[in-house]
């Protein structure tokens, strides 16, 4: 009798858990626009953001665009198919620089500018010394805002949702042959 | 119980051992990061405590669940025993990865997938805890904790996975059981750390189930004497 009512339990257990499994899927799903942290520029011309709308903008800042003047901060950001221009007046944190991938919150003004209040620097997942990081460059295997050498899974971006789709990966440059063994 | 006592001593020394190899590795002598400098050995303390947070998650709530269905007194106790600990772990990564986050992102916090939903781990947490000692009969206490913890558990995948579900300003997983983001040098005091971090674990749990199991102890002898009190009160 006592091994029925354990065996009920333990339906009774897993049918929970998979209902609210189920359950938890179909409101992530519902709420997938307010769970993304920010939008690609080609998200927000595809959705037609209204000016009053305080919205977060993610991309790579495009190598070149970044003009100072004092305090006042213009640059392009782009997700490689679409680029916005983004105005900001403020302290950049330390990672922020050219190619690197950012967010920005604020708002779009009428003219499609994007007025940022906010910038925060997105960090990639690649940990390496500073000189681990030279020697890569220097032999070409690998340049900064790529995948790392030798690491081919699709996808695999400095930070997904940045990354065009087209791109392929890089494969590495295989390494210098090793010396002729002496006679 | 036996098993316990047997690991105890290992768990307690290897956790010893490897703090006392890896803190000085991750600190000091490990290789400051290309892009982050020094800031770097902060992930040495995060990342292992983010894993502990979700694997004592884990271990909690296989504990509760084989509580809740079999009635396994000793699970129960693990689940609880453990929570503090796990608790203790979650705060650790939010603390740490806040640090980070400032110099790094230039915020303290946002709202993205991966910090919301540890965040709510934590909580659950906290939760787990107070909603077991809220009872007047501790096993009602422990069973509603129990149902916590099982419906908590749903959200640790989304923790593990957020980064790839959404675009969160956290970065994705430098490790999978296939792949490597980072060099090597900086592979080591992380292992290092990890498995410090898990001793230190089994120790802790080995500690508190010892003493919840005095605790339950004591409780029974009391009641028994009371029991005791009342016959001879009846009978005088």
């Amino acid at each position: 009798m006592s091994m029925t009512r354990k065996r009920r339990r333990l339906y009774f257990v897993m049918l929970g858990l998979l209902g609210l499994g189920a359950g938890t899927a179909l409101v992530l799903t519902a709420f997938q626009d307010n769970i993304v942290f920010f939008f690609s520029p080609t998200e927000v011309a595809e959705r037609h953001v209204t000016p009053d709308q305080r919205i977060r903008i993610g991309g790579l800042v495009e190598k070149g665009s970044v003009q100072k003047n004092g305090e006042n901060i213009s640059f392009s950001l782009t997700d490689l198919s679409k680029t916005m221009t983004v105005q900001y007046k403020g302290l950049l944190p330390d990672l922020f620089r050219e190619g690197q991938g950012i967010v920005a919150e604020g708002r779009v003004d009428p003219s499609g500018v994007f007025i940022a209040n906010e910038i925060m620097a997105k960090h990639d997942e690649k940990y390496m010394p500073r000189e681990v990081a030279d020697a890569l460059k220097k032999s070409g295997r690998w340049k900064e805002g790529e995948p790392m050498p030798g690491d081919i899974r699709p996808g695999n971006a400095v930070s997904d949702g940045l990354k065009p789709t087209s791109e392929t990966p890089v494969t590495p440059v295989a390494p210098a042959a090793p010396a002729a063994p002496q006679p | 119980m036996k098993i316990a006592n047997a690991i105890f001593p290992w768990a307690a020394g290897l956790a010893v051992l490897l703090f006392a190899v890896g803190l000085p590795i991750a600190l000091v002598t490990s290789p400051p990061d290309y892009q982050q400098g020094e800031t770097v050995r902060i992930l040495y303390l995060h990342v292992p405590a983010a894993v502990m947070g979700e694997m004592i998650y884990y271990a909690m709530a296989s504990g509760s669940a084989a509580y809740l269905i079999w009635r396994h007194p000793m699970a129960g106790l693990v689940a609880k025993a453990s929570a503090p600990v796990g608790a203790m772990f979650t705060a650790l990564c939010l603390i740490c990865g806040m640090l980070w986050g400032e110099p790094m992102w230039g915020t303290f916090w946002v709202w993205d997938a991966r910090l919301t939903s540890t965040l709510i781990m934590f909580f659950i947490y906290l939760g787990y805890i107070a909603l077991g000692d809220a009872f007047e009969d501790p096993e009602r206490g422990d069973r509603a904790a129990a149902i916590l913890a099982l419906v908590g558990v749903v959200n640790v995948p989304i923790i593990k996975f957020s980064v790839n579900w959404w675009n969160t300003l956290h970065q994705p997983a430098s490790l999978s059981l296939t792949k490597s983001n980072m060099s090597g040098e900086m592979l080591l005091p992380l292992f290092l750390m990890m498995g410090a971090y898990g001793m230190f674990y089994v120790t802790v749990l080995v500690i508190r189930v010892r003493s919840e199991l005095l605790a339950a102890k004591i409780r029974n002898a009391r009641m028994s004497q009371i029991a005791g009190n009342e016959a001879a009160q009846a009978i005088g």
